[in-house]
């Protein structure tokens, strides 16, 4: 029997809808109190169902739903595996504290707002269970509408401008991605002369398989369309200049959805999509991606040190620590993927947690400039000592979740290029060095601005979202394992997937480019220190490929 | 009783819409005088009622499908999709005219009777197997239009319009005619299906090619024909045109007779010209290039909402030249679900444009659209969705049509067609967006008051915006119909 599971957690979001419709449009403590209910049901359902009931061993999709949907080449195909499935639990946990931050921030069409924030849950899901490209690309575009309203109606001064440039920025990349889809679909009959098919399953394993032989030129350029649309969203530099421009103007719950999710739309769809779908192309690419990430990696953190908009600083931050992600998803290793993977999560908590706590700051103060804080410790000592929390998980201290993420990519990428590891690492210097800088700025030394003399401490709705994240933050440093045993066997497939064509490819294409030999060979050789005890649930696997 | 032999009979079923159509309208044209100016909005309902009742008879096409009329008419799937697209379209311009109408104060029962009859020429368009039966479809169809466009009497942008449409649009029908008398010059005959063995006939004979006579006529034929459905580079009086006529007008000249010209295309292009191995591809690619270039970013720097969707329309041919360019079953198949999609979509923007536009058309700029999501929420999110559908985004009718048009183009290997025509839905989400940006993001105008919307533009407006997302989510149905309609168009 089938399950409905994850079509109920698609959806959810939806139903909430026409209650929210039918209410008053100035009934705001009604339509916040049922946004809230709703997404808290969805973060409910989500970890109460899909959770316990995910089985780790099995490799492949689970929960899946299979119907027809337009004519016979289209279908609703869904499903989770390891690597979607902490991504939807993100998904489910950040809408509601979005939902909760923006309590008595937003004042005008609060209806719409929240419409937008549930719509866009809905959205994010579907692109993480989708397992047809047509419906992928259907909710891929979907998240785009929300946002763009949410940035364009509830956000600052230059919001206009933002919100347009967030979406044709996008929309630019997700367009040729479409046309390489439908190419792809096209070339998919293969040899064999099978129906065609937009199925994600049944694509990789005809390439697997070898019933589709994708020309090598082809392939690339396939790649090329959609590693652009995915690298537009993460975004990956130099595509990244739309970011800091959305984040700074969208309200705090668009900036806490847009970082925290949304971002790993495209570092995801790396993985699930580019990987398995193009791995010759994926491989050949893989130095020039590497070194565009190294310098995300630093340029975004150097960028994030200078920045006098506080809003802008973290909104940079968001470009080294995705650079990361990347690096971890295009080193092909077991270690890196789940490093990647963890990375997606802990960033979407620590970043939607700093955005969160500078909202409640904004919130009290209506300004991000940096120049005009400092000391804020002494009036609202609670607050502040959580967002400190917050930037120390942002900068991978140990046990927090962020150094889990990023030394489980760093030890990965290790292994497949010495000089890549260390370029990355510079990354997490500097990030202690914009991080902690601007936290003294704003927090510590005498109150330096009158105004903030007597602004209030954290307010019992905030503390609650503030003990959330902590408790999240905590959690996920110290019991990893628990998140890295549930994507071992699905990024043990996707290294396979990822490799497997290589191996038929001997006999098609030229070799593998030179870069690429030099990286296998150190996977053969695996440096052995740096297996750390803490990881050994995870680390082993990686050595014998 | 009078029995009416079988053949005649068959005859009248396959000409069913075109006669209920043409009986309403004089109907009307009868009715007009004996009713007091007070009254003539009821010819608007009866109109309507026309349209319906035209609708049902299709069924009767349905049922008795084949040649009518010595072979002049075709009654077939395709002949049956492109009927329920044409009258539907008209349908939804007679609901959204009456309010307006009153408004103008032109409630004259003869507008609605030219309506009818347009569309009934544009019935003859979709079904003609002949081409001086099509010519008369035309000209039935443009004649009527031509009157709808300058209909705004005391109007000076309205009867330039109808002026502009009127002489360039016989100009345009001449060299139709001139291409169809070549065509008959070098295959003795005019009937499509016929020339079709003709051209085999030529190409198999001693010279192993077209005569030029046939290609000068068939290029003719393209630029008559290219100039009623706005493609470039015959589409310079298209905006002027369709910002001048009245506003429901517009919707009715944007979307009945580019489907009813698709369709003559289809059929001459498709069938008459179908063996001829690729001769029309390169000038369809090109002017399908043009269109969407010219189109799109001619749309860009509008800043009058009705000429913005004007050029907005020139960009949708050009989507649709691209299916065109395929050149397979799937390609007639893509136009098709492209044309009921646009029609919806078109038929609704243009609606609310004319409801929005007030006494004479006055509110018309950008920035009158101000702050409308506040105001106006239903109609700002009926029309946001007709605009999301034009754009392109997922979940609505638009998008489908866009990508079966693109699968189509990329299953004959026209890749790079299909990249250009990406690339301009891109650049068409500029122009679409600010629309939206100036009705959600901007602070509404004081002086606006809005005015009440009649049922009968509700009625138009649902039943478009229902259709969209039918069509975005469901469009599995219709696009079988598609199928089937492009299968019977080919296997003459």
């Amino acid at each position: 029997m089938q399950s409905h599971l994850l079509s109920v957690i698609i959806f959810l979001p939806l139903l909430g809808l026409p209650a929210l419709l039918m209410l008053r449009s100035d009934d705001h403590t009604w339509i916040r109190r049922i946004a809230l209910a709703v997404s808290l049901a969805e973060f409910i359902i989500s970890l109460a169902f899909l959770l316990p009931t995910f089985d780790s061993a099995i490799p492949g999709y689970q929960f899946v739903e299979n119907h027809r949907w337009i004519g016979d080449m289209i279908r609703y195909h869904i499903g989770v595996d390891g690597i979607s499935l902490f991504l939807v639990l993100l998904t489910t946990f950040l809408t509601p504290l979005a939902i909760l931050c923006s309590w008595n921030s937003i004042h005008e069409y609060v209806k719409g707002f929240f419409v937008a924030l549930l719509v866009i849950e809905t959205a994010m899901i579907g692109v993480f269970v989708s397992l047809d490209l047509f419906l992928f690309f259907v909710f891929w575009e979907m998240t785009l509408i929300p946002m763009y309203f949410l940035v364009g109606i509830w956000g600052h001064t230059r919001r206009i401008y933002a919100a347009v440039k967030f979406i044709l920025y996008t929309m630019f990349g997700s367009i040729l991605m479409l046309v390489a889809i439908l190419w792809l679909y096209n070339l998919s009959s293969g040899a064999s002369g099978a129906v065609r098919t937009f199925d994600l399953v049944e694509l990789v394993g005809r390439l697997q398989r070898g019933d589709i032989v994708i020309p090598a030129h082809t392939e690339l350029w396939l790649f090329g369309a959609f590693f652009l649309a995915f690298a537009i969203k993460v975004p990956l530099f130099p595509l990244h200049t739309w970011l800091p421009d959305a984040h700074t103007e969208a309200p705090t719950a668009g900036s806490v959805i847009l970082a925290g999710v949304m971002l790993k739309l495209g570092t995801y769809g790396m993985m699930r999509f580019c990987l398995p779908l193009f791995p010759d192309s994926a491989h050949r690419m893989a130095p020039l991606i590497g070194v565009l990430a190294i310098i995300g990696i630093v340029y975004g953190a150097l960028v994030a040190t200078i920045q006098p908009n506080f809003k802008r600083l973290i909104a940079y931050t968001s470009v080294s620590h995705l650079g990361f992600v990347v690096l971890g998803i295009f080193s092909f290793t077991t270690i890196s993927f789940q490093g990647a993977i963890f990375q997606m999560i802990s960033h979407g908590v620590s970043t939607g947690a700093l955005f969160l706590g500078l909202g409640m700051i904004y919130d009290r103060r209506h300004t991000y400039e940096i120049k005009e804080f400092g000391g804020l410790v002494n009036p609202m000592p609670v607050l502040m000592s959580f967002f400190l929390f917050v930037c120390l998980s942002s900068l991978a201290l140990p046990p927090l979740n962020g150094f889990i993420g990023e030394f489980l990519i760093l030890i990965g990428v290790f292994q497949h290029h010495h000089a890549w590891a260390s370029w990355a690492a510079s990354g997490s210097v500097l990030s202690a060095i914009y991080l902690l800088w601007s936290y003294q700025r704003v927090a510590l030394g005498e109150l330096s601005n009158e105004k903030n003399r007597t602004l209030p401490d954290a307010s019992g709705r905030e503390r609650l979202i503030l003990v959330t994240v902590a408790l999240a933050i905590v959690f996920m440093g110290v019991a990893s394992p628990l998140f890295t045993r549930r994507m071992q066997t699905s990024t043990d497939t996707l290294v396979q997937q990822t490799k497997g064509l290589q191996r038929n490819d001997a006999t098609r294409s030229p070799g593998p480019a030179p870069a690429l030999a030099a990286g296998q060979r150190m996977l053969l050789a695996p440096p052995q220190p740096l297996h750390d005890r803490s990881l050994t649930s995870t680390a082993p696997r990686t050595v014998q490929p | 009783m009078i029995q009416f032999p079988a053949e005649q009979l068959q005859n009248l079923h396959r000409l069913a819409p075109e006669i209920v159509l043409c009986f309403f309208g004089i109907i009307i044209m009868v009715a007009d005088p004996f009713l007091g100016p007070a009254k003539q909005r009821i010819l608007g309902w009866v109109a309507f009622a026309g349209t319906l009742i035209a609708l049902i008879s299709v069924r009767l096409m349905a049922l008795d499908q084949g040649m009518a009329y010595n072979n002049l008419i075709s009654a077939d799937g395709f002949s049956i999709f492109v009927h329920v697209v044409i009258i539907g379209a008209a349908a939804l311009a007679i609901l959204g005219s009456m309010q307006y109408l009153d408004q103008e104060g032109i409630q004259r029962g003869e507008y609605y009777s030219l309506v009818l009859f347009a569309a009934a020429g544009m019935g003859i368009l979709a079904g003609a197997n002949e081409l001086v039966t099509a010519f008369i479809g035309l000209e039935m169809s443009s004649i009527s239009t031509y009157i709808l466009a300058g209909f705004r009497r005391r109007a000076v942008k309205s009867n330039e319009a109808g002026l502009k449409y009127f002489i360039l649009g016989s100009f345009a029908t001449a060299f139709f005619l001139y291409g169809i008398a070549m065509v008959y010059g070098s295959t003795g005959t005019t009937r499509i299906d016929l020339v079709r063995d003709a051209l085999e006939t030529m190409i198999a004979g001693p010279q192993g090619r077209l005569d030029s006579l046939s290609i000068v006529g068939l290029a003719l034929i393209f630029v008559g024909l290219g100039f009623k459905v706005v493609a470039a580079p015959f589409h310079i009086y298209g905006p002027d045109v369709y910002e001048g006529a009245p506003t429901p007008v517009t919707a009715l000249l944007a979307s009945g007779p580019k489907a009813a010209t698709f369709a003559l295309m289809l059929r001459i292009f498709y069938v008459g010209f179908g063996t001829t191995d690729g001769l029309w591809f390169w000038p369809i690619a090109i002017s399908a290039v043009l269109t969407l270039c010219i189109g799109n970013f001619a749309a860009l720097v509008q800043t009058n909402v009705k000429r913005m969707l004007a050029y907005s329309s020139i960009a949708h041919a050009g989507y649709i030249l691209v299916a065109f360019a395929a050149g397979t079953v799937y390609g007639v198949a893509a136009v098709l679900f492209y044309l009921a999609a646009y029609v919806l979509m078109k038929v609704g923007a243009f609606l609310v444009i004319a409801h929005l536009g007030q006494r004479d058309e006055q509110r018309l700029e950008i920035t009158d659209y101000a702050g409308l999501g506040t105001k106006q929420p239903v109609l700002a999110a009926c029309f946001t969705l007709f605009l999301f559908s034009l754009l392109g985004l997922p979940a609505t009718g638009g998008f489908l049509g866009k990508f079966f048009a693109f699968q189509a183009a990329l299953d004959s290997r026209i890749v790079w067609l299909v990249v250009i025509a990406a690339i301009n839905s891109v650049v068409g989400a500029y122009y679409y967006l600010r629309v939206i940006v100036a009705m959600y993001f901007w602070e509404p105008s004081k002086d606006y008051t809005p005015s009440k919307v009649a049922p009968a533009l509700v009625l138009a407006l649902s039943i478009a915006a229902i259709g969209t997302l039918y069509l975005g989510i469901l469009p599995s149905h219709v696009l079988d119909y598609a199928k089937a309609a492009a299968d019977s168009l080919t296997l003459h």
